[in-house]
C-alpha cells in the first residue's frame, strides 16, 4: 500500500486532515510529514494576535500519522473494500516540549506497541524541521 | 487455582477500567464487563492483555468474543490454564 493510497482511505478532509505525506510504512511502523499552513483555522483564536499550534492538534496530527495511517496498512486487505474504517480515539498520554508555529514542518514517528483485538496501541514522537522533539507520548484507538 | 483466587485476581486486572464502583464492589460471576462494570470496547482489550500476562495464556479471537462476563473469563482462563 502507498502513501497515496493510504491517505485516500483517511475518514478526514481539509479542514482537519492533517497528513501531507507517509515516508515510511511497515508492519511495525510509520513515519509522516505535515506542514501547518499558516492560514488554519485555529490560529486566528489560539492565540489573540499570536498564532501557536494548538496542543489538541499536535496530538490529532500524531494519531492521524501513527495510529489511523498504521491502522489503515495493518488492515490493509480488510479495509480496501470499504470506502473508510471506522475509527475511535481510545486514550492517549502526551507530553509537549517545544512550540510548534505556522508554516512548520512536523515529522512524526510512530511505533507500534500491539493490535490486538481492533485496538492499536502506539508509541508517537514528533519532531520539528530542525530535529527537535516536539512531543511524544502513547495513543491507541479502535479500528475496523 | 481456586475460584476465590481467580476472583480476586480478576478484580485487581478490572479494577482502573471500570465506571461502576457500586457494581465492582459487587461483583459475582454474573457481572457483566461492559454492562454492569462500565467498561468501554478499548479497555476490554487492556482487560484481555493483562490477563494473558497475568496467568501467562493466549486469548484467542474466539475466547475473546465470549469473555464478556465474569464467568465466561472464569471458564476461559480455567480451560486454558489445564491446556499448559
Amino acid at each position: 500500500m502507498t502513501s497515496a493510497e493510504i491517505i485516500a482511505l483517511l475518514p478526514y478532509q481539509k479542514p482537519f486532515l492533517f497528513v501531507d505525506e507517509l515516508t515510511s510504512i511497515s508492519e511495525n511502523s510509520i513515519t509522516g510529514i505535515y506542514t501547518f499552513e499558516k492560514a488554519a483555522f485555529f490560529y486566528e483564536g489560539h492565540f489573540k494576535g499570536n498564532p501557536v499550534t494548538p496542543g489538541v492538534i499536535l496530538t490529532e496530527v500524531m494519531a492521524q500519522i501513527g495510529v489511523v495511517c498504521l491502522g489503515i496498512f495493518l488492515l490493509k486487505d480488510e479495509i480496501r473494500q470499504l470506502s473508510a474504517p471506522k475509527i475511535a480515539l481510545t486514550s492517549n498520554q502526551i507530553d509537549f516540549f517545544l512550540p510548534v508555529f505556522p508554516n512548520e514542518k512536523v515529522t512524526v514517528i510512530s511505533e507500534k506497541e500491539f493490535f490486538r483485538f481492533n485496538k492499536l496501541k502506539c508509541k508517537v514522537q514528533m519532531f520539528n524541521a530542525s530535529k527537535e522533539l516536539v512531543c511524544r507520548g502513547f495513543i491507541s484507538g479502535m479500528i475496523k | 487455582m481456586e475460584k476465590e483466587a481467580l476472583i480476586t485476581a480478576l478484580k485487581k486486572i478490572v479494577k482502573p477500567y471500570i465506571q461502576d464502583e457500586e457494581a465492582f464492589e459487587n461483583l459475582s460471576e454474573n457481572t457483566d464487563f461492559i454492562k454492569d462494570l462500565k467498561i468501554n470496547s478499548a479497555n476490554l482489550v487492556d482487560v484481555i492483555l493483562d490477563v494473558e500476562d497475568t496467568f501467562d495464556i493466549i486469548v484467542d479471537n474466539e475466547s475473546m468474543e465470549k469473555m464478556l462476563t465474569v464467568k465466561a473469563a472464569l471458564e476461559i482462563i480455567t480451560t486454558k490454564l489445564s491446556e499448559k
